[in-house]
């Protein structure tokens, strides 16, 4: 099942009108690995790029790095994990050899000036590991960071986190990278999502990581939910009168436009409750 | 659909087990108005009652109280509203009158040692009027305790607080309640139930109400969520090293046992997640 190209450009475009400032377009992984990705080079092409917003791909080698510079690409993000086991079961190395591989694409990357912003999977706990140590993630994060990452994204994959172990996390995390270069990507697989978003920004983290109708679902658990949706991200932020310079009915808009194309119901709680009046 | 008597004694039975230390039974109103809750005596009456454990009901007026002690409750509760419409719409009266039918029943149950809780619905927002100022939240509070209510329960009805609108309901009513005498009940109708919870912890409040499977959904958006999931709530409890004495796997079954009754998908992302990796986290 394989989204056409036409309606993830055009949600793209419709992304780009809302605000947000920077929309992950797509990942330069081989369509062996994933096929629902085979159009990385047609989509980043397509694309109307907006002044002011930018467009990240994934890069998960330097020849996806290549390629996604020959199609145009001007920021792209690496992916590191703080678990071992999900590192082997993933991608088959562990967490050194992962990071090692990334060095030729940050080498690149610096030589062509491009931001490259680093990801770390299984921040707050990992499917086959269990807990995760909060100073793992912190080595972790420090590496990716020290390799000239400008930014790194904490990831809870799936979702376990609660405020508890995000307040613990951030607080090791943030002995070793500036809390002005962290965001959180949370998972809302166990309904914590909102909750942990709200420590991280007490805490002084200022980017939050979403996916609009909270598209994407966990393959750790079938049929939970996935990503946090950002229209219920931007009711919070819109409620703390933190400015995001996103229209919320025109995000809303883009989830129906994407829910339609996809004929899926919108994990949005604030869209589901906003149709209704 | 009316859910069958056997069900809701069996519902409340099974969570008599879990540890949670009060639920909310039935409601002693007219079964002319709420047909649901017709069988309000025969589920009083047919319960287990777990040492330990709180049995509260509604008491809309003097005439439901009576009957709800007759049936054998040991605790009940009253309705106000910090808005006006939503008092005149719901139940045909303004929030002074209403709250003057609460005191016959605030006083009667003071007269037999019957502890009393308070509700103040629309405390962040209210279907008609939009915004609640926190002042009006924090009035309508102030005269249920003053009335003797031990507790008041600060509805977000609608689910349409924040963080932020929390923050100021909250210490505007805290200025006039202690804090050990508030409980905050949220709706998760825009998904904002558990920052709206954390946020009344951190500001000390230690009382959470919640809806086992989230059931209850929403009369003003049809089709969206209503109340916060209790098993989504101890999840994140138990997150924050809190002790709440409550069996979350002993929840998710009374949960997964009512959403077969209904034949009704659970609103607990937690119970969702964990049924679905048949593992529990």
């Amino acid at each position: 099942n394989v989204v056409p190209t036409p309606v993830k450009i055009n949600l793209i475009n419709m992304l780009s009108e809302t605000g947000l400032q920077v929309i992950e377009a797509t990942s330069f992984v081989s369509p062996k690995w994933v096929p629902q990705m085979a159009d990385h080079t047609e989509v980043m092409q397509g694309i109307n790029k907006v002044p002011g917003v930018s467009y990240p791909v994934l890069t998960p080698n330097l020849k996806g790095f290549q390629a996604a510079v020959a199609a145009g690409a001007k920021e792209v993000s690496i992916f590191g994990a703080a678990s071992e086991m999900f590192t082997k079961k993933n991608i088959n190395c562990s967490i050194e050899e992962s990071l090692e591989r990334f060095h030729e694409v940050m080498a690149a990357a610096k030589a062509a000036n491009i931001p490259v912003r680093g990801y770390v999977s299984c921040v707050l706990g990992c499917p086959y590991e269990g807990k995760i140590s909060a100073a793992k993630v912190a080595e972790v994060s420090k590496k990716m960071y020290s390799m000239g990452c400008y930014e790194i994204s904490l990831g809870d994959t799936i979702g376990v986190g609660t405020p508890g172990s995000m307040k613990e996390m951030l607080t090791m995390v943030m002995k070793e990278v500036p809390v002005g270069a962290l965001a959180v990507h949370c998972h809302d697989t166990y309904g914590q999502a909102l909750a942990n978003i709200l420590v991280a920004l007490q805490m002084g983290v200022s980017v939050v990581d979403a996916s609009v109708a909270g598209l994407g679902g966990c393959p750790y658990a079938q049929g939970a939910s996935g990503n946090v949706a950002t229209e219920d991200l931007v009711y919070m932020l819109n409620g703390l009168g933190i400015h995001t310079g996103v229209d919320l009915q025109k995000l809303m808009d883009t989830g129906t436009f994407i829910c339609n194309a996809l004929n899926r119901r919108t994990n949005s709680k604030v869209s589901q409750a906003s149709c209704r009046l | 659909v009316i859910v069958p008597t056997d069900t809701k004694i069996e519902l409340i039975n099974r969570l008599s087990r879990t540890g949670l230390p009060v639920i909310e039974v039935t409601s002693f109103v007219s079964s002319k108005w709420v047909p649901q809750m017709a069988d309000h005596k025969e589920v009083m009456r047919g319960i287990e009652r777990h040492p330990g454990v709180q049995y509260p009901v509604l008491t809309p007026n003097l005439q439901g109280f009576h009957s709800a002690i007759a049936a054998g409750a040991t605790e009940v509760s009253v309705f106000g509203a910090a808005s006006e419409s939503f008092s005149k719409m719901n139940i045909n009266c303004s929030i002074e009158e209403s709250i003057e039918k609460f005191e016959e029943v605030v006083k009667s149950a003071r007269n037999m040692n019957i502890p009393v809780r308070g509700y103040v619905s629309c405390a962040l927002g209210c279907p008609y009027e939009g915004n609640i100022v926190p002042a009006k939240v924090a009035e309508v509070s102030k005269r249920l305790y003053s009335m003797g209510c031990y507790e008041i329960s600060l509805g977000d009805t609608i689910g349409v607080g924040t963080p932020g609108s929390m923050k100021k309901m909250l210490e505007a009513v805290m200025k006039e309640i202690p804090l050990s005498a508030l409980a905050v009940h949220c709706h998760d109708t825009y998904g904002q139930a558990l920052a709206n919870i954390l946020t009344a912890i951190q500001m000390g409040v230690s009382v959470v109400d919640s809806s086992v499977s989230g059931l209850g959904g929403c009369p003003y958006a049809k089709g969206a969520t209503g109340n916060v999931a209790t098993e989504d709530v101890i999840y994140m409890l138990n997150g924050l090293g809190i002790n709440t004495g409550v069996n979350l796997y002993a929840v998710m079954e009374a949960g997964n046992f009512i959403c077969t009754a209904l034949n009704k998908k659970t609103n607990s992302r937690v119970a969702q997640a964990s049924f679905h990796t048949g593992t529990i986290k």
